[in-house]
């Protein structure tokens, strides 16, 4: 699949930035269509978007978490109180032995993203 | 008999215990049988004779260091506090009615018991020679003794103006600790011995003599075959001049009397109970007296299974009272006689001695090592076979002591000559602790009960097997033995031992710390390609950037180093509950200008930051969001402020009085101190974050002795103390090293916090380091003062490359346009501020809305309304 | 006794009113460049003596504590509490110090007087 443009594609993927703009290991927070994402860049290249808000603060910080791996997992970890989420399906791996904010899943919501032509895009009505 | 006076309080349906006596044992047995008594069994009233509640008499000679009567006090003051528990202070017990079972009170009063507890101690012995009564002559056995003594000798010192001349009669442990008692408060001391050796009990001829050349290198004169016929008053009535037996003389103004001490067991006498034929009341394994209603503790009772001999040590009488709480609790516990090991540190001497030290066992061998040169004497007592461990005797290093003590009777691998040599002669042979040896002597746990804490309880780090078993929870000397056996166990077990870092890293902090130090590793990608799996986490990640920062102190978000930062070292800010930051500069001391104040208080208001005064003596700036930390630090910096390292693992503050540029009391410039010591150590990253404190006068205002590093001036210059921490745990500093001058105490912090930097576990305070070093302080003191490890230079080297090479983070950042990028809301829309942040106004400030305020819509303050038009 | 120092090359100057002074609360006041402490006690009776404390070298002594030793009414330093004579100025308490270098340990005292509703100070010279 060719994407040239946001405006050419379904209104739920959205152009972010350039890959470029990207530092390894260093996450960043978007906001798209009043929706705040977490964006980060892995060892590897790979490109992973999930919920900002971290779930067990309400906070919206989880882009500048520590991101790492559990057992070959890639994970970020909350910079408030340290619970660690899977970067893949957003579980949360460890709650530190607590609770969510009222009304907060524990789980993060973890957007589909593709890379074209240089650009990150990412898919918002594919959320999960 | 005490029928007469009427009964004080009313018997309730609760069983009443009276203890009589509130010395260190009755505080044993009532914080033991509090403890133990889960079901609110018993009642308890103690009498004690004495205006406090039960001190610490061991520590008395720190008294003179300066320690007042409440420092001394033991344990929890809140156990008086307790619903059962009553301590009456002033309240000296005359009789005992056993028909009754009451005790009457010297007031006349009476007070009934179901069971009595005797813990009546002991009283300081003097012989009956003429003088003895005079002024100027003290025992040597109470807070009040020794706070006369000291008076004594500060009056007559002010009278003569000229160093007080003194002497102890007596040259076992208390006239040791008395002699340098004297030599502390600046009085000269002569010890006066009636045996040929000091510390006869202890020690042999040859000890005695190695012990006697090592004090006498301190200034203490010794004599010994000496019996002290009078003490001889001068022209005033105070005692003047000490006369002995064979004809000699000696000019004194002060003498103490520290010729040992008698039980007392008058009470019992009084009573009728079995009294033994040196002293105290006899006592069986149980604890228990003639009369099973009574039982008796500590050094007034005489057991059985000490030969009815009182023994005046404090383990002893601890162990007696929990047995006595057992039996009460309906237990089965024995009481099977004291472990007379001592360890004792006399005016900075070590002296040890534990089991068959004299070699009374038929056909025992003796291992002598002994080196004039050094003053250290050291010698091991074997089964006739050189095999087993039958006991042993230290002067001066008594490294060994501690790992040897638990050995009795069991064999020793190789060589016992190994234990005795200079350390490091000799590879020495690891050692696997019998299950029935003593590991933690204060609460009397064994090696045994370790192990199965471990094995059965699934205890599996430090923290668990000291709450399970209550090792290392008294004076924590033993947590680095601890430590060995539940390590030497969870191996054995086939469970890693819980050093491991993470999942990522099997090494510990201090492990990886040496490892990258050596291998000379500059990234995470190359750390853990080579020393660890995987790609790192919260855990390892942080760590390997402290460790990095702590051996090179480049900048934190150099290289890849920005992604292995915490949030607030990777934004240079703390993170505050909502995601926004707190902002702190510099000021070193707590010292700042008017002008300076301006600059904070204008950034304040104009990007509208909540104002905190912080504890560190600075001030902390709230509400700060990402992208304006760096138009705030610009601002901060154009006024020639820097970083506060309040968010790092690193030093925090220096908190400071003002010392003598103001204050009437100081003795020292303590604000120039703390800003020279603020501006040394800033920046410098540690396993945790680190404070320090200076204060100008012994008043110590700036709570010097709470922090990692504090700093007491004295007339002479400083006292360092070392590894005071707050927090969970609080913890007071010690005595590291006394009467410094400021480049001295810069030479040994520098050393103690780099020795601290690279041997700590992650996350670990200097208290708990310094508590499980192997060793303890003491070893750590030998390791930066007298280079023992032959480290020093190493660790001076390392210091002075921190500060060749510091930089403000902040200043550093502010000119690199592609770390400045790090600070953007967001990505694809960076004028834009987080939109879910809002506040509402408290006492004219803001503060984060709560959830309900939030859902209510009152009075919201969005960030757009903050923001900054510059 | 009222000592009546010599004040032969001084001259009276008025210092403020009676109603100003609280009982047993000093003034400080500054007489042709000296400062003296002045106070009212509660007998009525007015004192004065230099405001210079010899043991810290500050000048306080109109803030220290009033009271008496004996019959002598007395005034400590609010410093070092050193306490001394308002009638003579002699030092009676030195709490083991030395006062600073060139300064004697007592205080010298000046003549004080009301005059209808006047305070007067009349400077004691060497």
């Amino acid at each position: 699949m060719t994407v040239t443009a946001a405006s050419s594609v379904a209104s739920s993927r959205v152009v972010v930035c350039d890959y470029d703009r990207l530092s390894p290991e260093l996450g960043v927070a978007a906001l798209v269509e009043g929706v705040q994402i977490a964006l980060f860049r892995l060892w590897d290249g790979s490109v992973h978007a999930v919920q900002n808000r971290c779930p067990f603060s309400g906070a919206q910080v989880m882009s500048r978490g520590i991101t790492g791996d559990r057992g070959g997992v890639p994970t970020v970890a909350s910079p408030i109180y340290k619970q660690v989420f899977s970067l893949l399906d957003g579980s949360c791996l460890v709650t530190m032995d607590k609770e969510p904010v009222a009304g907060a899943a524990a789980d993060l919501v973890v957007y589909p993203v593709s890379i074209d032509n240089g650009q990150v895009i990412i898919d918002l009505a594919g959320g999960e | 008999m005490l029928s007469g006076a009427g009964r004080e309080g009313t018997r309730m349906s609760n069983e009443r215990i009276v203890v009589v006596g509130a010395g260190m044992v009755a505080h044993r047995f009532v914080s033991t049988l509090l403890e133990r008594d889960t079901d609110g069994r018993f009642e308890v009233e103690v009498y004690g004779e004495e205006p406090y509640a039960p001190y610490d008499r061991v520590a008395l000679t720190s008294y003179f260091q300066g320690k007042s009567p409440e420092d001394l006090l033991l344990g929890e003051p809140s156990l008086w506090d307790h619903d059962s528990v009553t301590l009456h202070r002033d309240a000296p017990v005359v009789a005992i009615d056993r028909e009754a079972r009451a005790v009457r009170l010297a007031d006349g009063r009476d007070a009934a018991y179901d069971h009595l507890v005797l813990a009546t101690g002991s009283y300081a012995w003097a012989p009956p020679v003429p003088g003895v009564d005079l002024p100027g002559v003290f025992m040597y056995r109470t807070v009040d003794d020794v706070a006369r003594l000291r008076e004594w000798v500060e009056t007559r010192q002010r009278f003569f103006n000229r160093p007080v001349r003194g002497a102890v009669i007596g040259g076992g442990l208390l006239g040791l600790e008395a002699a340098g008692a004297l030599q502390s408060m600046g009085a000269t001391s002569t010890v006066v011995e009636f045996a040929d050796r000091l510390m006869a009990l202890q020690v042999d001829d040859s000890g005695g003599e190695a012990l006697k050349r090592l004090i006498e290198k301190l200034g203490v004169t010794v004599r010994t075959g000496a019996a002290t016929s009078e003490v001889r008053a001068d022209r005033d009535g105070n005692a003047g001049t000490l006369v002995f037996s064979d004809g000699g003389e000696q000019l004194v103004d002060v003498v103490v009397f520290a010729t040992g001490i008698r039980p007392r067991d008058d009470l019992g006498r009084g009573a009728g109970l079995g009294i033994g034929e040196r002293g105290g009341v006899l006592v069986d394994d149980t604890s228990l007296t003639s009369d099973p209603a009574i039982s008796a503790i500590g050094e007034c009772a005489a057991a059985a299974a000490d030969g009815h001999l009182s023994v005046g040590l404090i383990a002893p009488g601890n162990t007696m009272a929990d047995v006595a709480v057992d039996r009460l609790l309906g237990g089965d516990a024995h009481y099977l006689g004291a472990d007379t090991a001592t360890k004792l540190k006399l005016l900075g001497v070590d002296v040890a001695s534990f089991g068959d030290a004299f070699a009374q066992t038929p056909g025992a061998l003796e291992v002598v090592y002994s080196d004039p040169f050094s003053g250290d004497y050291k010698k091991l007592v074997m089964t006739d076979d050189a095999s087993t461990l039958l006991g042993g005797m230290f002067v001066g290093d008594a490294s060994a002591y501690a790992t040897l003590r638990p050995m009795i009777g069991a064999k020793l691998p190789g060589d016992p000559s190994a234990w005795i040599l200079p350390e490091g002669a000799v590879e020495r042979p690891e050692l696997e602790l019998p299950d029935a040896a003593t590991v933690c002597s204060c609460n009397n746990v064994t090696a045994g009960t370790i192990r199965d804490a471990v094995n059965h309880e699934g205890c599996h780090d430090l923290g668990s097997v000291k709450s399970c078993t209550k090792a290392g929870t008294a004076c924590g000397s033993c947590l680095p033995l601890v430590k060995k056996v539940m390590a030497g166990e969870l191996e054995k077990a086939g469970l890693e031992v819980s050093n491991a870092l993470c999942e990522h890293f099997t090494l510990s902090r201090a492990q990886l710390f040496s490892a990258i130090h050596v291998a000379e590793l500059r990234t995470f990608t190359e750390v853990i390609e080579r020393f660890g799996a995987g790609h790192g986490c919260d855990i390892c990640k942080p760590t390997v950037g402290s460790i990095l920062a702590s051996i090179h102190n480049e900048h934190v978000l150099g290289g890849d180093r920005a992604a292995l930062q915490d949030t607030n070292d990777r934004v240079m800010a703390n993170m505050q509950k909502d995601g926004t930051y707190s902002v702190v500069p510099r000021i070193p001391g707590g010292e700042i200008t008017p002008a300076r104040l301006k600059v904070i208080a204008e950034v304040a208001e104009d990007f509208g930051l909540y104002t905190k005064i912080t504890g560190g003596q600075r001030i902390d700036l709230f509400g700060a969001r990402l992208e304006q930390l760096p138009q705030i630090w610009k601002r901060l910096v154009d006024a020639g402020m820097e970083s506060g390292h309040a968010y790092g693992k690193s030093l925090r503050t220096v908190k400071s009085c003002v010392g003598s540029t103001w204050c009437r009391y100081g003795v020292q410039d303590s604000a120039s101190m703390a800003i020279a010591l603020e501006l040394r150590y800033r920046g410098l990253r540690s396993p945790h974050k680190i404070k320090l404190a200076a204060s100008g006068c012994a008043r110590e205002c700036a709570e010097a002795r709470g922090k990692d590093v504090g700093l007491i001036a004295t007339e002479k210059g400083w006292n360092v103390y070392v590894g005071g921490n707050g927090g969970f745990t609080p913890a007071h500093a010690e005595l590291l090293v006394a009467d410094v001058t400021d480049e001295e105490a810069f030479t040994y912090i520098d050393r103690y916090l780099m020795l601290y930097i690279r041997t700590a576990d992650r996350l670990q305070r200097t208290a708990p380091w310094q508590a499980e070093y192997e060793g303890g302080l003491d070893e750590i003191r030998r390791v930066v003062v007298e280079d023992s490890l032959g480290i020093c230079a190493e660790l001076d080297a390392h210091m002075a490359h921190h500060l060749d090479t510091y930089e403000d983070e902040w200043k550093a950042v502010l000119s690199d346009p592609e770390r400045l990028q790090q600070f953007t809301s967001f990505v694809n829309a960076p004028d834009t501020a987080d939109p879910s942040l809002a506040y509402v106004e408290q006492r004219g400030q803001i503060r984060p809305a709560t959830a309900e305020e939030r859902a209510s819509g009152a009075v919201l303050i969005a960030p757009a309304r903050l923001e900054v038009h510059a | 006794m009222t000592a009546v120092p010599d004040t032969a090359s001084s001259t009276a100057t008025r210092v403020c009113a009676l109603g100003d002074l609280t009982p047993e609360l000093g003034v400080a006041a500054l007489v042709e460049g000296v400062q003296v402490a002045i106070f009212l006690l509660a007998d009525g009776s007015l004192h004065c003596v230099q405001n210079l404390d010899p043991f810290s070298g500050a000048s306080v002594m109109s803030r220290g504590i009033t009271g008496s030793r004996g019959d002598v009414p007395t005034i400590a330093s609010p410093i070092y509490k050193q306490v001394f004579s308002l009638l003579d100025g002699a030092c009676l308490v030195t709490m083991d110090k030395e006062p600073k270098e060139g300064l004697a340990p007592g205080l010298r005292v000046h003549a004080v007087a009301a005059e209808g509703d006047a305070v007067v100070v009349t400077l004691a010279r060497d």
